[in-house]
This record gives C-alpha cells, sequence and structure tokens, in this order.
C-alpha cells in the first residue's frame, strides 16, 4: 500500500468529519471502513491531522476490539459467542471454521479472503446461534451450512 | 477558608485543596505511589483512601483527589480505610510481586501476599498510574509514550513499540516512575529509553556529558534560546 495515497485518504476522511479531535473514534471507524484495517500511515496521518499525539491516537486505536491494526480479509467472520449463542453450540461453528479455513480464531487466510474473528453479542439471540460474515447475518447457523457459505463468499454470490 | 477535621485534629485550609495535601502539612502522612506535585492528579493507585464523614454518611474517597470541605470528618486510618488499603496493596503486590517500592509498603503495613490473588511475572513494576505519560504530556510537551490494549494487556510503551520520533530522551517518565519500571542506562556518551539510544552532548566548558542533544534542541526550539548557550551546563552558566 502507497504511504502517499494512504495519507491522501486520511485527509479526506478527516476533512470529511471536521478537524476537531473529538471525531477521531469516527475517523478511525472510516479508515477501517476503507482498509479493513487501520494502517499505521492511516493513524500517523491522523494524528497530525487532528494535531494530536500519535500515542492518543494509538491508545485509542488499540483500546477498542473492533479496530485492527492488523491486515484483515476481504470478509470478516465473526462467530456470536454470547450466552444464547454459546448454550446453542456456537463453539462448534467456532471449531468448523477453524477447520475448514485451516486458521485459528483471529488469523486470516492466506488468500487474504477470510478474517476470523469471535465476538460477544451481536444482539439478535433468537436468531441463536449466529454467525456474521461481512455484515451479513446468518441465523440457526449449523455446522453442516458452513462449507456451503464459505462457497458462495468464495465465488462471490452472495455480493 | 475551610474548616474540617482529619484524625481528630482541627484544620483550615484553602477552598479547592486536596484532602492529601492537607493532611500532610498538617503533619498527617498518608502513603502515594501516584501523587507527584509536577503533574495532574489521577487517583490511579488507590493507596490514599480516607474515609469521609459528611453528616451521617461514611464513605471511603481517595484524598488525593477529594476537594477539603466545610465540617467534614476525615479518618486516615481506621479499621475501614486500613482494610480497603490493604486490600489494595494485596492487589498491587500479586501485579508487581518484583516491585521493592511496593515490598517495602506492604512490610509497612503488614500485607503478605495472598494465595487468592495470582502473582503477575509479565507486568514488570508497572502499575498503571499513568504518571509517566502525565509528565510527557503536561510538563515535557511531546507525548511520546501512552497505554496500548485494555484490560489485563493493557501497557505502557511508544506507539507500536517502535523508537519514538517525538521522544527527546530527557528521562522524566523515568524520574517520576513511583517504583521504578521505566528502564533507563546512562553511560558517559549515551543514554538508552524506551529502546532508544541517545547521544549526550558535554558542556562546552567543562566537559562534562549533561544532557542528551535532541533535549537541548527541543528546548532550544521552545524557549527561542540559541543552541550555543544550552551547550553549557547549569553548573558552569
Amino acid at each position: 500500500m502507497k504511504k502517499a495515497k494512504v495519507e491522501a485518504k486520511t485527509k479526506e476522511i478527516v476533512k470529511k468529519h471536521g478537524r476537531d479531535k473529538t471525531s477521531l473514534i469516527a475517523i478511525l471507524q472510516d479508515i477501517q471502513e476503507e482498509y479493513n484495517y487501520l494502517p499505521k500511515e492511516a493513524l500517523c496521518a491522523v494524528g497530525e491531522q487532528l494535531e494530536i499525539p500519535i500515542s492518543r491516537v494509538y491508545e485509542v486505536a488499540t483500546f477498542y476490539n473492533s479496530f485492527s491494526l492488523i491486515p484483515r480479509g476481504r470478509y470478516l467472520v465473526e462467530v456470536c459467542a454470547g450466552t444464547a449463542c454459546h448454550v446453542q453450540g456456537a463453539f462448534n461453528l467456532m471449531d468448523r471454521l477453524q477447520r475448514d479455513l485451516e486458521i485459528k480464531r483471529g488469523e486470516t487466510t492466506p488468500d487474504n479472503m477470510f478474517t476470523l474473528e469471535e465476538v460477544r453479542c451481536l444482539g439478535c439471540c433468537s436468531l441463536a446461534p449466529v454467525v456474521r460474515i461481512d455484515g451479513n447475518i446468518h441465523p440457526y447457523l449449523t455446522q453442516d451450512g458452513i462449507p456451503k457459505i464459505l462457497r458462495n463468499y468464495k465465488t462471490g454470490v452472495t455480493k | 477558608m475551610v474548616n474540617f477535621i482529619i484524625d481528630g485534629k482541627k484544620i483550615k485550609a484553602e477552598k479547592g485543596t486536596m484532602v492529601l495535601e492537607a493532611a500532610r502539612s498538617n503533619g498527617i502522612d498518608i502513603p502515594t505511589l501516584c501523587a507527584h506535585e509536577s503533574v495532574s492528579r489521577s487517583g490511579a493507585c488507590r493507596l490514599c483512601v480516607v474515609e469521609a464523614k459528611k453528616g451521617k454518611r461514611a464513605k471511603i474517597v481517595t484524598s488525593c483527589l477529594y476537594p477539603v470541605e466545610e465540617g467534614i470528618i476525615i479518618e486516615t486510618n481506621n479499621e475501614r480505610v486500613m482494610n480497603v488499603r490493604r486490600l489494595v496493596l494485596q492487589l498491587l503486590l500479586a501485579r508487581c510481586p518484583e516491585s521493592d517500592v511496593i515490598q517495602d509498603l506492604a512490610k509497612q503495613l503488614g500485607v503478605d501476599p495472598q494465595p487468592r490473588f495470582t502473582p503477575d511475572g509479565d507486568k514488570g513494576k508497572c502499575i498503571l498510574c499513568r504518571s509517566c505519560i502525565r509528565v510527557c504530556e503536561e510538563v515535557v510537551g511531546v507525548s511520546a509514550i501512552g497505554f496500548s490494549c485494555r484490560g489485563a494487556d493493557k501497557a505502557i510503551g511508544t506507539p507500536f513499540s517502535e523508537d519514538s520520533a517525538v521522544c527527546i530522551g530527557c528521562g522524566a517518565c523515568a524520574f517520576i516512575c513511583p517504583t521504578g519500571h521505566i528502564e533507563m542506562e546512562t553511560t558517559e556518551e549515551t543514554r538508552k529509553i524506551w529502546g532508544r539510544t541517545f547521544k549526550m552532548k558535554s558542556c562546552a566548558v567543562c566537559g562534562r556529558y549533561f544532557a542528551p542533544e535532541d533535549q537541548l534542541k527541543y528546548i532550544s526550539k521552545k524557549t527561542g534560546v540559541p543552541m550555543k548557550e544550552l551547550a553549557v551546563c547549569t553548573n558552569c552558566r
């Protein structure tokens, strides 16, 4: 990724929110939306733009679990581990996903397609167990349903 | 002026004074780790807890952040306060078992390591009091260090754990650290802090190495005093 390009994009995002340090989180969210993670160059550029020390930006970026400082894949696979999903066997879904994607939780597949993560409640406990992929909720998911869903994302059917 | 009582002693203090200062200036000792006169207060170490009684209610407060009030009754070492303070110290001891400062405090208060709190091995001597961050921001003005992550992973350091470009090697963070967590290695010509090695400047008169070059450059930039004047150490000026 080109440094100048990232900086230009960051500048654009900062401009949209106004150069106010209270909009730091909103800016970081937009940067994450753009790149799927927070590139180091972008964090440095945000600090410069908003005139806040990089150490403060880094504090905020590492504090929230939803921000990632390491590159993520194209699709973020979030397995709900909330109470309702857990009792409905979400851990089995996690096992299956780890096996099928051949990665551990928190990792990204070598082809940069999927990043597997465990999240707390997604707010739709009545649909348990739930997996969210690229923002789409997959309700009442069973292990057997996983290969088909992954295939669909790989071939771009769901996009 | 506000009138109140600390440990049965009638005390007068300016409005806005914190209980900790009022107690100290009257010879009453309250143990603290994170309260330092040159930076703002954070109330992070929780060792300075006291009991503040207002009317019928008595509550445990951190004296370093509690402003004095008319008619309050403060107790700094009754049973309730000591119970809280001992618990705080037990937790601090479990976090930093190697810190001699905390060990000394524990000995003074008769606190032993508790089997129910498993000692941490990876936290060093840091109690996360934020003193170093505050001194770097408020006094030095460069904000080279900060926390990362949160909860059990929270740690002090430079952004991305890399050499900081803005650090001037002044060593204020190492100086203010109450437990000696921040390591600074100083030899004659170099000073190593936060993984970066700074070249020291020798005094133009006596030849003694007295400050990092980056720090002098920073002072010169901030105050407008030319580098030539700063090249002489404080003893020779």
